[in-house]
């Protein structure tokens, strides 16, 4: 019970958080929205696991992705793939040169099916592959970068590298993958229709009970022994090195580890939404997911759900309101929080939590004070006078 | 401009509960029109006076620069409309969205035009990309998007009306004119890596091997956005083409026509024919830098008939003196104008009877500025491919006109 307590939950305020958000996305939201705002919900909280990973990677373990794009679209490329394969049967591709094929394969001269695409036809690979080769592609940056002590700015630039040549060849090979338009009209799973309500209610629950799955991993890795040393490697790299620990392998290992769960968030991006473009690859949407995790709290993983929901309600929202306007409004929110609550809203909530306990701390010492005051030792010899 | 409220939805239901329940005892102006309950059976977004209908362009990013102008025609057209009474005596209200020029946006906000909003027909999109994003959720939700760009065809979806030409239109006959008046026998393609330049290509390269007997001495795409056009400029100096035949798109125009310039490349020794150049485009390259150079299009501004000059004159005066209007602009402009001839026609706002009026083929609008459009069974348009010469003032002059071509979205041996 105490393993599940404190390892899993993170005690009193990591459970308490944990069980706000659980009821929030798992009850509040579907009972009080509408089909249509759950369904972007839903494509909002796949972007909070990317902003958990970066709790891992950036709030505990100091090392700054600027390219968490890279895995979110490989795992959203992933299972694009399997249901374009699915879209692009014989018969309703029967208009093509090459009938069989994905419709834009056809379009570029295309005349069978890449070697790469052929294993997605299976929907066992496919998933596999969402988890395996996002993290084995993490592997190998991590590997080249850490072990040769590639850190800091120099390492954020080069997963920013990394996002703009993966998004340039994702264009620039457009028979293999779709180009710019990236990979569309998705309609069914395994032969079940994907578009209908039914099917958007149960991806919805599916990513909410990922996202919330996700978080209990994290907050397991966070609070072991390896929690620990990600901390101290943050602080001081050098004195964990000199203590004898390798360095490198732990922080390839967090870094595989985040780039699995941006995958896995990728991936479910791509069910909800019924499409996959280069546009979730590059630097924009890299750095769009750092801001949600400083926004909503770079140490806290439940924060960063509530930072990501929030500025995606608040891009949503303003730019319904004033399609003209929205971006400026954006941006005071952006400069507000950054200056105001440089812990973003997790740390907003500390300490005001912090100050209504405390003032109810006062109060309850207030009375206790007013009840003793007959027993106070001046009072007593006034009143023995 | 866009109005927004929660209990939108409510609201239009109510009154529509309240029209349909009080047809035939109202006695105002509007009881002439057709009862509500009549015109719309599908739940849209209609009342016994309105008629709600969604713009969904970029305004922000790096498209609005082109999308600008598409919206503001669309405002035009409804304008007009409404002046005129409206459509079956309703005003033509609009909701805008902003798609940001972020295809999974246009996706969001065309979602939330049709299921929050229930608008009647959507006028938007852009670039094909956003409109491949969009479409899936038009066909999902049934509603009825025209669309204004030329794009490579491929395509023909129940809920779109194609306003802009597709590819075959645009370029066989722009290619039998060069191919004629400057005798070219060998062509270099360059164009921006994407769909629509890709299959303007391609149906270019079988018509000038198969049909025109000429040769393609180079084929070359540059990424989006790329600015550097130094060694696509060598090759053409070596192999000397006929012609240039470019699709070079948005802001690498820029630096295209201004490199080409300042390699001696002009208009003077090089025959040059883009696809991709309309006056929105010719604002940012200067006129100075495309003199004497030709772009195919099924409309230039300095089109003299009346329709256009009517049109030109209601353009500046409602968005300024020194706005101008490229082919996209006013083939948007023609989409409400097609979706009201649709409307009256059917007496109903319901997409599907929209839908079966406009693919009967005989919706036609003879009073475009670009001449005469009809609208085909196959959701496009027939139009006239027409040939610019590119001035210093950054007007072109038409210099060719062919006849009306049928639209064919899937030309058969182009594939």
């Amino acid at each position: 019970m105490s393993f599940v307590y404190n390892k899993l939950m993170g005690g009193k305020e990591g459970l308490t958080g944990f069980i706000l958000l659980a009821l929030l996305v798992l009850v509040v939201f579907p009972l009080c929205l509408d089909l249509f705002r759950l369904n972007l919900v839903g494509k909002y909280l796949t972007y909070a696991f990317p902003a958990i990973s970066l709790v891992l990677l950036w709030g505990y373990g100091g090392i700054l992705s600027l390219g968490q794009g890279i895995f979110f679209g490989l795992g959203g490329y992933g299972m694009a793939m399997f249901l374009k394969l699915e879209a692009s049967s014989p018969e309703n591709t029967a208009i093509q040169s090459t009938p069989g094929i994905p419709d834009f394969m056809d379009w570029n001269q295309l005349t069978e099916l890449p070697w790469f695409w052929e294993p997605f036809g299976s929907f066992a690979f496919t998933i596999a592959a969402i988890l395996i080769i996002p993290a084995a592609f993490a592997y190998i940056i991590g590997a080249a970068m850490f072990k040769r002590r590639v850190g800091g700015v120099y390492f954020a630039i080069i997963t920013q590298v990394i996002a703009v040549i993966l998004t340039i060849l994702i264009v620039g090979q457009q028979g293999y993958t779709g180009g710019i338009n990236g990979i569309t009209d998705l309609r069914t799973l395994n032969g079940w229709d994907m578009t209908s309500d039914y099917a958007k209610y149960l991806f919805y629950l599916i990513n909410c009970a990922l996202l919330l799955g996700v978080i209990v991993l994290s907050r397991f890795i966070l609070t072991s022994k390896f929690g620990s040393l990600l901390l101290a490697i943050r602080d001081k790299e050098d004195r964990v090195r000199f203590s004898g620990y390798d360095v490198s392998n732990f922080k390839i290992f967090v870094f595989c580890f985040a780039a699995l769960i941006s995958a896995i968030g990728g991936a479910m991006f791509t069910l909800q939404v019924g499409f996959m473009s280069p546009s979730f690859v590059g630097i924009v949407p890299s750095i769009e997911m750092v801001i949600f995790a400083a926004v909503g709290g770079r140490m806290s993983l439940i924060g960063v759900v509530y930072g990501t929901l929030l500025i995606n309600f608040g891009k949503t929202a303003f730019s319904e309101s004033f399609p003209e306007l929205w971006l400026f409004l954006m941006g005071g929110l952006f400069i507000s929080v950054v200056m105001f609550f440089p812990n973003g809203l997790a740390g907003l909530w500390q300490d005001y939590g912090h100050h209504i306990t405390d003032r109810f701390k006062f109060i309850t010492r207030l009375f206790k004070r007013k009840e003793s005051l007959p027993l106070d030792d001046t009072a007593k010899s006034e009143l023995a006078n | 401009m866009s109005k927004q409220s929660p209990f939108r939805c409510a609201r239009t239901k109510l009154k529509t509960l309240i029209a349909s329940t009080s047809v035939g005892l109202m006695l105002t102006a509007n009881a002439v029109a057709l009862p509500t309950a009549e015109v719309n059976k599908t739940g849209l977004a209609v009342t016994d006076d309105t008629v709600t209908v969604g713009i969904l362009h970029s305004l922000t990013g790096t498209m609005a620069i082109s999308e600008t102008g598409a919206q503001e025609a669309e405002k035009l057209a409804i304008k007009q409309i409404n002046d005129m009474g409206g459509i079956l005596g309703r005003k033509i209200e609009i909701i805008q969205e902003d798609g940001a020029s972020d295809w999974p946006t246009f996706a969001e906000k065309s979602r939330k035009l049709l299921v929050k909003d229930k608008v009647a027909a959507v006028f938007g999109c852009w670039t094909s990309a956003s409109r491949k994003a969009a479409l899936p959720v038009f066909e999902k939700e049934n509603g009825l998007l025209y669309y204004p760009t030329f794009y490579e065809g491929l395509e023909q979806s129940k809920n779109v009306i194609y306003t802009g030409q597709e590819a075959t239109q645009q370029i066989i006959d722009g290619l039998n004119w060069v191919a004629k008046e400057k005798g070219a026998k060998t062509f270099y393609l360059i164009g921006s890596d994407y769909i629509w330049p890709r299959t303007s290509m391609k149906i270019a390269r079988k018509h000038i091997e198969n049909v025109l007997g000429g040769k393609v001495v180079g084929e070359q795409y540059k990424p989006l956005g790329d600015t550097q056009f130094g060694s696509v400029i060598n090759k053409i100096r070596l192999k000397k083409p006929d012609v240039i035949y470019a699709a070079v798109v948005g802001g690498s125009n820029v630096a295209w026509f201004k490199q080409l310039k300042a390699a001696g490349i002009t208009a003077k020794k090089q025959t040059l024919l883009t696809i991709s150049v309309t006056e929105d485009e010719v604002l940012g390259i200067g006129g100075e830098n495309l003199e004497g150079f030709y772009s195919i299009m099924k409309y230039f501004q300095s089109q003299d008939n009346p329709n256009n000059k009517a049109f030109v004159a209601a353009f500046k005066e409602m968005w300024g003196e020194d706005s101008v209007i490229g082919d996209v602009t006013q083939a948007a402009y023609l989409g409400p104008w097609l979706w009201k001839a649709a409307v009256e026609r059917a007496g109903s706002f319901d997409i599907d009877k929209v839908v079966a009026v406009s693919e009967v083929g005989d919706i036609e609008l003879t009073t475009a500025p670009e001449g005469y459009v009809k609208l085909h069974p196959n959701h496009h348009l027939w139009s006239v491919a027409r040939v610019g010469k590119w001035n210093k003032d950054g007007q072109a002059e038409v210099v060719y006109e062919s006849e009306l071509i049928e639209p064919d979205p899937f030309p058969a041996g182009y594939q």
